[in-house]
């Protein structure tokens, strides 16, 4: 398990490598070569698209969506300008029925107009910071009594073994359904769809979480809980002194290993559950087959992309500045 | 005593006036009393007869009605059926045979209601370029060389035989079990002498492909041009912009719209739970009141303002597509091979001929179908037809709403049938393509009519 996570965090970010130390030499390698790399991708990008073909015409190339980001987000301008007429025309009309109904106690309803593509980034973000953190709050303790308890672990290990190849994909369905009977007040407060998305996400981080604190837990060096046992650290001191400093970095590890997937699941369950968030907008996009739905596709892609980078680097920074074993998290 | 008579005259005309505007203001207040449920979310499919929902929204009909209504795309009809029943959505644009359905516990069941029609007509029939290759050597043509519209079934019938004698399937696109595009689709196939397969629900076969040649099967209306092109499915029968879409993309040829198999045929309604309309009386009148404005405002001026509405239906969040291929058929032409464009100016109607009436013989037409298909395994009398329609079809509703618009003067009494002789049934329809009569009044002697089809007594 610790080769297979610390493989895995390694490519997940990248290394440079170190040619000479001169400042020359730092400036190619940490802003031309990126640079190098992105201008080759583009033009690859943009000569492969000219030669594909579509039913709603050529693959978008890198021009056709900086076109549409500039659209998308000059729709998202509009909108907020009729959202504040909205407001407006809502305050006059409640003005002007306290007028013929003095009784009349006026509310300001919610603009009703569609969500903007900036709107569903929003979205699609608290649905899975929310869900993420939930998970954090059941793994976290969970994972250190798996680890600390051998009795424990051994009777929960296969229930977290079956669980965990699951694809969350497939708990949406159970998810909704089960939403949908217990969650029945008339003027709900949280959306439903919001409740779904975030229990899907919920359910995809447990896991890596559960497992990778669990095995972080029951591999702190010997000499540590000898330390422990000799200091006759009651129990609670124990774990706050000991076990969680010691595995943190796992931890952490399992933390990141989460959000990579629950952002990518979010997506995924959006577009199947039609749940406001980024892929509600990829799919309503290619629903309308309008000759522009491609090109916005990709830049909802882009975005995707962009947005889960720097999931995985807030969590790197995070799990730097927690963790002493600066080694575990270069 | 002569001067008496002026003077009762006088009087009563008096009394007359004084009672007839109380009369007017208590209507009013009863009927236009605030909405009980401001705010609103109302479901629809991305096709372009969803207008009058959008009309309504962005020419603020719906706010004038101090309703705040947000409109949601939904993924197919059963889940937006779904979203009706549990509550997700307080309304939604329906498919006619839906509300009808749910009543009569077909699928789902529940009680849904309807106190507005949609549209006419709006649908069209396209199959697979290949198809049509082999269709066209059946088809007569005009002296310019172009192919003599409307296009029956018969043109298609020796290309179904052959691949029937092959032994593969003849697969094509509906959009739902008891959708409008599934009765056009089986009523322009029979026409032609292709059996489009029975339903037998109390046998649990709820496929519809019994005795078919043609095999129908459901597919989501925006993802019929895909499934055409991937090959599924040779052909299907859908609304619009999906036909223009395949012309626009090269994938297929629409060969008749329901215009020509059926002239004027009702299409979509707006449907509600029975429960709203009872919870929230004032909110489903406003609500109906909203759609009259904006079907009135679709066909105004001889469609003036459809450039604006096609405009408004091109928006990501409204039906999507381009303008220019919602604009073939909204602005009253229709594209069938690429390049034989023709006028159709009753593509879609919103407003006139009574459109948005809910007449009890529309929802009866939708029976007979239902019956003919077997998704009505047994016989029901005429009577049972009537009170059926009647539970779903509320043209009360929509009088309230007509009267109150009347006297706010946004409406005229001569735009709708005259509320006080209609009895909630059209005249006998004659326009199909098969010239067989309509009369709603007699839906059991309609039944029998058709060669193909179940008939009184008979049972699978």
């Amino acid at each position: 398990m610790n080769a297979i996570t610390a493989s895995l965090s390694s490519l997940l970010k990248f290394r440079v490598p170190q040619v000479d130390g001169s400042f020359v030499g730092n400036a190619f390698q940490l802003v031309a070569l990126p640079l190098l790399g992105i201008l080759a991708f583009l033009l690859l990008w943009s000569v492969t698209a000219q030669n594909i073909d579509t039913s709603l015409g050529k693959f978008p190339g890198p021009a056709a969506v900086m076109d549409q980001f500039n659209a998308l987000y000059g729709e998202h301008q509009r909108s907020r300008e009729k959202e504040r007429a909205f407001y407006q025309r809502q305050e006059e009309r409640n003005a002007q029925r306290l007028a013929e109904d003095p009784t009349f106690d006026p509310k300001i309803r919610a603009y009703t107009g569609k969500a903007t593509f900036i709107d569903q980034i929003g979205t699609s973000l608290v649905t899975v910071l929310s869900g993420f953190l939930l998970a954090v709050v059941i793994a976290v303790p969970l994972g250190i009594t798996i680890g600390l308890s051998k009795t424990l672990n051994a009777a929960i290990n296969p229930v977290v073994q079956i669980f965990k190849p699951v694809s969350p994909l497939a708990w949406l369905p159970l998810v909704t359904m089960v939403v949908s009977a217990l969650y029945t007040s008339p003027d709900p407060l949280i959306a439903k769809s919001f409740l779904n998305s975030m229990i899907t996400v919920t359910l995809c981080c447990l896991w890596p979480m559960v497992i990778n604190t669990a095995v972080g837990v029951a591999s702190i060096d010997q000499d540590l809980v000898n330390v422990s046992k000799v200091l006759r650290l009651p129990a609670l001191r124990h774990v706050q002194k000991i076990v969680l400093p010691a595995s943190v970095p796992m931890m952490f590890t399992g933390m990141r290993l989460s959000l990579g997937v629950a952002w990518m699941v979010l997506i995924a369950a959006e577009m199947l559950a039609q749940n406001p968030g980024l892929g509600k907008f990829v799919w309503d996009e290619f629903q309308n087959g309008s000759s522009d739905s491609l090109a916005r596709i990709m830049a909802a892609v882009l975005v995707i992309g962009f947005i889960g980078f720097l999931l995985d680097r807030g969590m790197l920074t995070l799990q730097k500045l927690a963790s002493w074993d600066k080694a575990a998290t270069q | 005593m002569l001067w008496k008579t002026p003077f009762k005259n006088i009087f009563s005309s008096l009394v007359l006036v004084v009672g007839f505007s109380s009369a007017v203001c208590t209507a009013q207040a009863a009927e236009l009393g605030y909405p009980e449920k401001e705010e609103l979310t109302f479901g629809f499919i991305k096709l372009t007869d969803m207008a009058p929902i959008a009309i309504a929204y962005e020419k603020g009909f719906f706010e004038d009605e101090g309703l705040y209504v947000t409109i949601e795309a939904q993924a197919n009809w059963k889940v937006l059926l779904d979203g009706v029943i549990d509550g997700r959505l307080d309304g939604a644009h329906m498919l006619a045979g839906q509300p009808i359905a749910a009543t009569m516990g077909f699928g789902t069941r529940a009680d849904i209601i309807t106190p507005f029609s949609m549209d006419l007509n709006g649908n069209g029939i396209t199959v697979s370029n290949a198809i049509w290759e082999q269709m066209k050597p059946n088809i007569p043509r005009q002296p310019d060389g172009k192919p003599v519209h409307p296009i029956k079934a018969d043109a298609l019938k020796p290309v179904v035989d052959k691949y029937k004698a092959d032994g593969k399937p003849f697969n094509m696109g509906m959009v739902f079990p008891v959708s409008t595009h599934n009765y056009e689709l089986r009523y322009w196939l029979a026409a032609g002498g292709i059996h489009p397969g029975y339903y037998a629900p109390h046998k649990g076969d709820i496929s519809g492909q019994i005795d078919a040649d043609a095999l129908l099967s459901v597919t989501p209306p925006p993802q019929m041009p895909a499934t055409l092109e991937a090959g599924t499915i040779y052909g299907y029968c859908v609304g619009e912009p999906w036909n223009q879409q395949a012309v626009f993309k090269d994938i297929g040829v629409p060969v008749v719209t329901d215009y020509e198999i059926w002239k004027d045929n009702p299409e979509k309604v707006f449907g509600i739970t029975r429960e709203f309309a009872e919870k929230y009386p004032n909110t489903t009148v406003r609500i109906t009141r909203a759609l009259i404005r904006a079907a009135m405002w679709l066909d105004e001026n001889n469609n003036m303002n459809r450039p604006e509405a096609v405009k408004i239906l091109s928006q990501s969040n409204y039906v999507g597509a381009d303008y220019d291929v919602i604009a073939n058929s909204m602005t009253g032409t229709f594209e069938y091979e690429k390049g034989d464009k023709r006028e159709v100016p009753d593509f879609n109607v919103f407003f006139r001929y009574h459109a948005t009436y809910p007449y009890y013989s529309d929802a009866i037409w939708y029976l007979t179908q239902m019956r003919r298909w077997g998704q009505i395994s047994e016989d029901k009398s005429d009577e049972w037809y009537k009170e059926l329609a009647a539970k779903v079809y509320r043209p009360d509703i929509y009088q309230a709403a007509a009267k109150s618009l009347i006297v706010d003067k946004l409406a005229s009494a001569d735009q709708f049938p005259d509320f006080a002789t209609e009895d909630g049934f059209r005249d006998p329809q004659t326009h199909f393509i098969d010239g067989i009569v309509y009369n709603g009044h007699a839906p059991n002697e309609y039944i029998n009519k058709f060669s193909i089809g179940l008939k009184s007594g008979q049972k699978l």
